[in-house]
This record gives structure tokens, sequence and C-alpha cells, in this order.
């Protein structure tokens, strides 16, 4: 299901745009670190008729437009970060498929590591209280009772 | 007339599974074991009458019965048999059909396997089943009826679309939709312990098949799909964090922190409730995986046949069984007392990790794929979270897991000696670090995540074969070996799978190179060690498309390995191009040519990549399931199967 109505999309936008694939011979740029910039900004920007295509792998006839563009403001001296703002000037924010690290995004960003954080803390704590429950019931060094050396019996023997 | 069998068969399955929900139910309050036992009647009856709804529509595809409006829509008189079945399923309606019938099939299958499971427990779980058939047959019933009929009929069908045209992909829904739905029986049997209110180490051993087949099916289904997109699409990207992928790859990770804390409760009565509330989460998730590609919420921009009906029709499905479980889960998860103890260094603490780990990554691709509708709907940002946002926030987390993986599997229950492990994890660890400044110092571009992978992959390789060394007893006697429960000899193969695919996808990523010329017929040229000769460029027509295609000789050293054949093929009826990439797969590397377009100046555009270690990837992904198969086949649930008969006919005799 997931694969197919991807793929549904994908059609969809091929269905309109003409049957090329991503970057074509005649864009690249004959500076080879122009161009493997090029390549790399090209991956961070979003194919804006696609679903969720950068332009690097489009064939939409837009995303070909912009790889241009990218180009000619590298050519012109313009730095990853100038022609990424140039983009988004144009086109908002949405064509960034690397969301900036600004005002809520933040929570995007800082979810995973803080969730981390949070959930090894509960999780010492855990471990530390059933310590201090079994402290007082059931001696780490105490000799195993029947139920256990059942259960060693089986997992030794199985 | 077929079809108004499947028709009838279905909405009669609607009505037993009101009864298969209500029934077994009251029976346990009742202690009717009439009652009870009708459950197993019920569910197998269902899954009947299901099947035969299912079969039924299977024929009206074969048989291209074009009066039927899912057919006219979906197939067409020419296409080849495999796709006039895969294409059942290639549809909304036939793939809920598909849904609820192994929905079905897994609720029988507990009647089936679950022999010994305790009547009222197995009662409840048929209930819960039947509940969740039940919602998403008033579903199909009401708003996705597969079975109904057009006037005026058709001269042909519509086609089915071409990119799903493919033997990858006709095996890709089912897969994991057993995953998917497998899910569920997890789902089930929690709801079912929370109802009972208790849950021992016994409930650990009942989920845990459960929970392994579905990650089994899971993982098979998303090998596949990702390898269709490889050799399909024409980049040979293999992962896309697709908000659809992701749909299938939460449930993925959750089912992964599932099958792995129930080991907790079933050897060390631990974990209980963090067990049940992830078995709750895992279906959940999968119930979310469906609400976001049936609603179009998420394709918003482009939707295009996804009804906001049905999405919210499912999302109540979702609100009721999630939204209920949880309730439930905080009325009763108190009377769940935790009987194991453990230390912070041991294997209990290692799982806890493991858990840790997968569940905050799988939310972290939850955010992160619906960061755009948040952001939309609540702050009026309109953006995208990409690829480039998941490989930076996700794979930490895998690094992290590979890390602890060896030392978390060979510490031992209740408390361990991290010394004693890492003395005797020393040759995996050098071994691997080695190799991978090995491979960083031979390595022309500097990239980290190459040696970084090399290194995760053999260090987890290796030290699961260490730890099935150390099995071996102080005499080294590898006889001892076979004597292992099959669930270690699982978990070992499993963990090496994983070890391959994590090393896979970081060499593809880190070393793959990539060329795009235009050449004339004839013309050759060299890249990457290898010399390619486009000798022909011809027109063909196929069974129900047309294509060019392009023989371009492939040599190295003057000896030549051979002609790729890459097409460009044309579907008329559908009225779409595909590209039909050329892949010579390798041990080591794959060589992936792509046919481009005819220039005006008379040269062909041909796209060549070299794709080092692609088959890795899910050859990993079929070592992970093969662990989980052999896992699976463990002596512990085999004899809980052997228990059948016997308390069968107990039950039938009272």
């Amino acid at each position: 299901m997931t694969m197919i109505f991807h793929k549904l999309i994908f059609i969809f936008v091929i269905a309109i745009s003409c049957p090329v694939i991503a970057v074509e011979p005649d864009e690249v740029l004959d500076n080879p670190s122009l161009e493997e910039r090029a390549r790399q900004i090209s991956r961070d920007l979003r194919c804006l008729v696609c679903q969720n295509e950068s332009i690097d792998e489009s064939d939409a006839a837009l995303a070909r437009d912009l790889r241009v563009l990218v180009r000619e403001r590298l050519q012109v001296g313009d730095s990853n970060e100038d022609v990424l703002q140039f983009v988004v000037d144009r086109y908002g924010e949405f064509a960034l498929l690397r969301p900036r690290i600004d005002g809520v995004n933040y929570v995007l960003w800082w979810f995973g590591p803080v969730f981390l954080i949070f959930s090894i803390i509960i999780a010492v704590t855990y471990v530390r209280n059933l310590r201090k429950i079994s402290k007082s019931s059931n001696d780490l060094s105490a000799p195993l009772n029947d139920e256990e050396r059942k259960k060693l019996k089986e997992i030794m023997g199985d | 007339m077929i079809t108004e069998l499947g028709h009838f068969c279905l909405v009669i399955a609607m009505l037993i599974a009101l009864l298969q929900s209500v029934v077994p139910l009251v029976g346990t309050r009742r202690n009717s074991y009439g009652m009870m036992n009708f459950g197993s009647v019920a569910a197998n009856l269902q899954f009947v009458l299901l099947l035969v709804a299912f079969a039924s529509l299977t024929h009206a595809f074969v048989t291209s019965d074009f009066s039927v409006r899912l057919v006219a829509l979906n197939s067409h008189s020419l296409k080849p048999l495999l796709y006039k079945i895969s294409g059942v399923w290639g549809n909304h309606e036939g793939s809920m059909l598909l849904w609820v019938l192994i929905l079905a099939l897994f609720g029988a299958s507990a009647v089936w396997f679950g022999g010994n499971l305790p009547i009222r427990l197995k009662a409840t779980v048929l209930s819960v089943q039947g509940a969740v058939g039940l919602a998403f047959l008033i579903f199909i019933v009401f708003t996705s009826n597969p079975f109904l009929r057009i006037f005026p009929i058709p001269f042909d069908g519509q086609d089915l679309n071409p990119l799903l045209q493919d033997p990858g992909l006709a095996f890709h829904p089912p897969f994991l939709y057993l995953g998917y739905v497998g899910l569920s029986m997890s789902f089930s049997f929690a709801v079912a312990a929370l109802i009972e209110g208790r849950i021992d180490a016994a409930w650990g051993r009942w989920v845990r098949p459960w929970t392994l087949a579905a990650w089994l099916f899971l993982t098979i289904g998303i090998a596949l799909g990702s390898w269709w997109a490889y050799y399909e699409l024409g980049w040979g990207g293999f992962w896309f964090w697709d908000p659809v992928e992701n749909a299938s790859f939460i449930p993925w990770l959750c089912a992964a922190a599932l099958l792995h804390s129930a080991i907790v409760v079933e050897k060390r009565e631990n974990l209980k409730s963090w067990t049940i509330l992830l078995a709750i989460l895992a279906f959940g998730f999968s119930l979310t995986g469906t609400f976001i590609v049936r609603s179009g919420l998420l394709t918003s921009v482009h939707a295009f046949a996804n009804d906001p009906e049905r999405g919210f029709f499912i999302l109540l499905i979702f609100c009721f069984f999630v939204g209920g479980a949880l309730i439930l889960f905080a009325l009763r998860s108190n009377s769940l007392q935790a009987k194991g103890v453990f230390s912070v260094i041991s294997r209990e603490s290692s799982l806890v990790a493991n858990n840790i780990l997968l569940v905050v990554s799988a939310f972290v691709v939850f955010v992160g794929t619906i960061w755009p509708y948040i952001a939309e709907i609540f702050f009026d940002r309109k953006l995208s979270v990409g690829p480039p946002f998941f490989n930076i926030a996700f794979t930490p987390f895998m690094v992290a897991l590979g890390l602890i993986l060896p030392i978390g599997a060979m510490v031992p229950w209740k408390r361990g000696k991290l010394n004693k492990i890492t003395k005797s994890l020393m040759i995996p660890v050098c071994v691997a670090i080695l190799l991978g400044c090995f491979v960083w110092a031979l390595q022309a571009q500097k990239t980290i995540l190459g040696p970084l992978g090399l290194f995760l992959g053999v260090w987890i390789v290796l030290g699961a074969f260490y730890d099935l060394y150390t099995r071996t007893g102080s005499k080294r006697n590898l006889t001892r070996l076979f004597r292992l429960p099959r669930s270690d000899w699982g978990k070992t193969v499993a963990h090496i799978g994983f070890g391959t695919t994590i090393f896979a996808i970081s060499a593809l990523v880190a070393w793959e190179s990539e060329d795009i010329r235009t050449e004339n017929v004839g013309a050759t040229w060299s890249f990457s060690g290898y010399d390619f000769t486009l000798e022909s460029v011809e027109n063909l027509s196929g069974p129900n498309y047309f294509s060019t295609q392009a023989s371009i000789k492939v040599a190295e050293d003057g000896k030549t390995l051979g002609t790729l054949f890459p097409e460009k093929r044309n579907y008329p009826v559908a009225q779409m191009p595909t590209t039909e990439a050329a892949i010579d797969y390798k041990l080591t590397k794959d060589i992936y040519l792509v046919l481009g377009d005819l220039q005006v100046d008379g040269k062909w555009t041909i796209r060549t990549y070299i794709k080092p270690f692609a088959n890795w990837i899910w050859a990993g992904c079929i070592i992970m399931a093969l662990g989980a198969l052999i896992s699976l086949s463990d002596r512990r649930y085999r004899v809980a199967a052997g228990a059948k008969s016997i308390s069968r006919n107990e039950i039938e005799k009272t």
C-alpha cells in the first residue's frame, strides 16, 4: 500500500512532466568543484511540483530550471548559503528539504536528543528504584529460589 | 454471480465479526465455555468468508470482468496474468479487503496455534481481534466497497499503473500487510492482558512469536519495496524517507523494540507495563500508517484519489482502539507488578537501552513525517522535511544501537561485569577498528561514513559470532552449538543481518560514483575501471508497452563482461513512460546503466552508476528475516503449538 501510493503520486508527476531523468549532461558545469557544490545544494532543494523529491533526482521541468538557476548563482560567485537563500526568497522555505534550525523548528531538531535524554533518566531511575525496593525483600546475593532454579534449568538446558 | 457471492460473504463476515467481538467477551464475564469457545468458531468462519470474498474479487480481475467498477478502473484485458492478480491489491478497495483478510487470517491462526492458551485469554484475544476486524469491515462495506458494479460496462479497463507491473512490487503489499496486521495480534494480546488484569512470563512467550512473525513480514515487505525502488525508479535510490515509506518503517522500529522487550517479560517478568504500552504503540503506528496513506493528509499538494472521508473514518478507528487501549492501560497498568530485579549492567538494561534507541528513533521519524503539517496548521509556516533531515536526525540512533549491540547481546541477565565482556570482545573491536582505519586510508574521498559503517558492520557481525563462540563453554566444545536453542541462533543470524545492512547502506552512500554523458551509437567510453560501448539502440514492443532498448557492452581490462540492455518503456493505455535500468549485479558492486533521451545532435544520454555493496542491503534484510524465522521455529513455541489438540478436545468435552 505504502509504496504503491508513493509511486502513484510519482507517476502522476511524471505524467505531467516530460520523461527525462534528473541532471542532464548539458547542465553540468565544467568546473568540477562548483559542480560538486551544485549537486550538494540540489540534494537539499525540493522539486516544488513533486512528492518529496529533491531537484537532483527529479525529472520535472521546474526542477531542471532550478538546477540551472543554482549553477548560475554559483558561477556568479554565491556561497552555498546565498544560493539557498536566493531560492527561499523566491519560493519560500517550502523549497528546503533540510528545514532551517530556527523558531519553532528547534522543536523538530531537538526532539530526538531531548526525548533520548529524558528516556535515559526515566530508565535509570526505574532500575535504581527496582533495586531499592528489592533490597529489603530480595537480596541479589541470596541463593536462587525454586522458581528461579527451574527457570535457570530451562534457560541452560533448552 | 461470483462477484455477488463475494459481496454477500463480505457482509456476512461483518456480522460474524460483530458476534466475534461481543460473544466471547461476554462469555468470560459469565464463565460460559460455550460462549468463549464461540470465538474460535467465529474466527475460523470469518476467515473462510473473507477468503471467499477475496477469491471472488480475484476471479473478477483474472477474467477481466469490467462490469465490476474496481476491475474497470485498475485492470486491462491485455495485462499479463501475474499483474491481473496483483492488481487486486494495487488499489484502495482491494488492498483494504486484503487487509481484513490478513486480519482474519491472524485471528484464525490464534485458534489454530493457540491451543495451549488459557481459554479466557484466548476468548478475550479473539474478541479484540474481532472488534478490529469489525471496524475495518464496516469501513470497507460503507466507504470502499470493492464489489460495486458499473453501468454501462466499459469495453476495456484503464490498466494498472505500469510502475506497479513488476514482480518485485507484486508481492510488496501482501508482505507489508502481513506485517502491519500481524501487529494487531500483539495489540489484542496486550488489551486482553489489560482486561484480564494479569500478565506473566507465559504471556511474554505467547505474544513474542506473533511479534516476530509481524516483524519478519514487515522486514521482507520493506526490503522488497526498497529493492523495487532501486531497480525501477531509474536512479538507484533505495530509500527516500517518503511519508508512506516512513509509515511502514515506524511500525518496523516499534516491532523490533517490542520483540526485544517481550524477551524480558518472558525470561525475567519485568518491563511488563512497558511491553504492553509498546504493543499498543506498535499497532497504533500501523493504523497511523494506514491513515496517512488513505487520508491524503500527507499528499495534500498532489492528492489524486484519496478521500478525506475515508481518512476521517480511519482516524475514528484509530482513536477508538488506540485511545481505548491507552485508557485501559492507564487504569490497569498498576496491577502489573514487576518481579525480576536487575542492575544497571545487565541483559535487561541492555534491552531497555535497545528499546529506548528504537522507540525514540521511531518517534523522530514520526515527528519528522508530520512536522510539515504541524508547522503549517499551528505556526503558519509552509516547510518541507526531507531526506537531509532524516539522515542527520535518525542515523545517530542506529550508530548508537550498533555500538552497544554486541555488548548488550552478551551481558548476562540480572547483573554483569562490564570489564569481563569488554575483555572477551577485545578481538572483534580491534579487528573492526583496524579495518575501519584501513579503509579510511584507502578511500579517495575522505568520508567518515564509509569507514564508520564498515567498523559498525564488522563489530556487529564479529560480535555475533563471538557470542556464539563463547557459548561453546570453556572447553570450546563446538557440538554444544547444535544444542543451543533456536532462538539463540535466530538472534545471532538476525544481528548478523542487521550489521550487514548497516555496512551496506553506508558503503553505498559513501562510495557510490556516477557518470552522465551523451554518446553516439558505436562510441566507447571508460568509467571507474570499466569500458562501455554503446552498440545499438532499437525499438521493440512488449505485451502492453513499446520500448526503446540500448545494447551496451561492458568490458574490464579488454575482457568483455557482458552486454546490458537499459530500456525506456511507454505504456500506451496508461499513457506513461517508465525507465528500466539495466543492472549487472556483482558481489561487491552493481553496474547500473540508464538510457536517457535522444539529443538533438543524435547522441543518447547515458547514465552510469557504480553502486558498491548494493545487494548487501537487501541480503542483510533477508538475513534478518531468516533470523526471525529461525527464532520462530524455537522449540518452546512448537511445544506450545503441540499442546493444541489436547486442550481443544478438553474444551469440546465440557
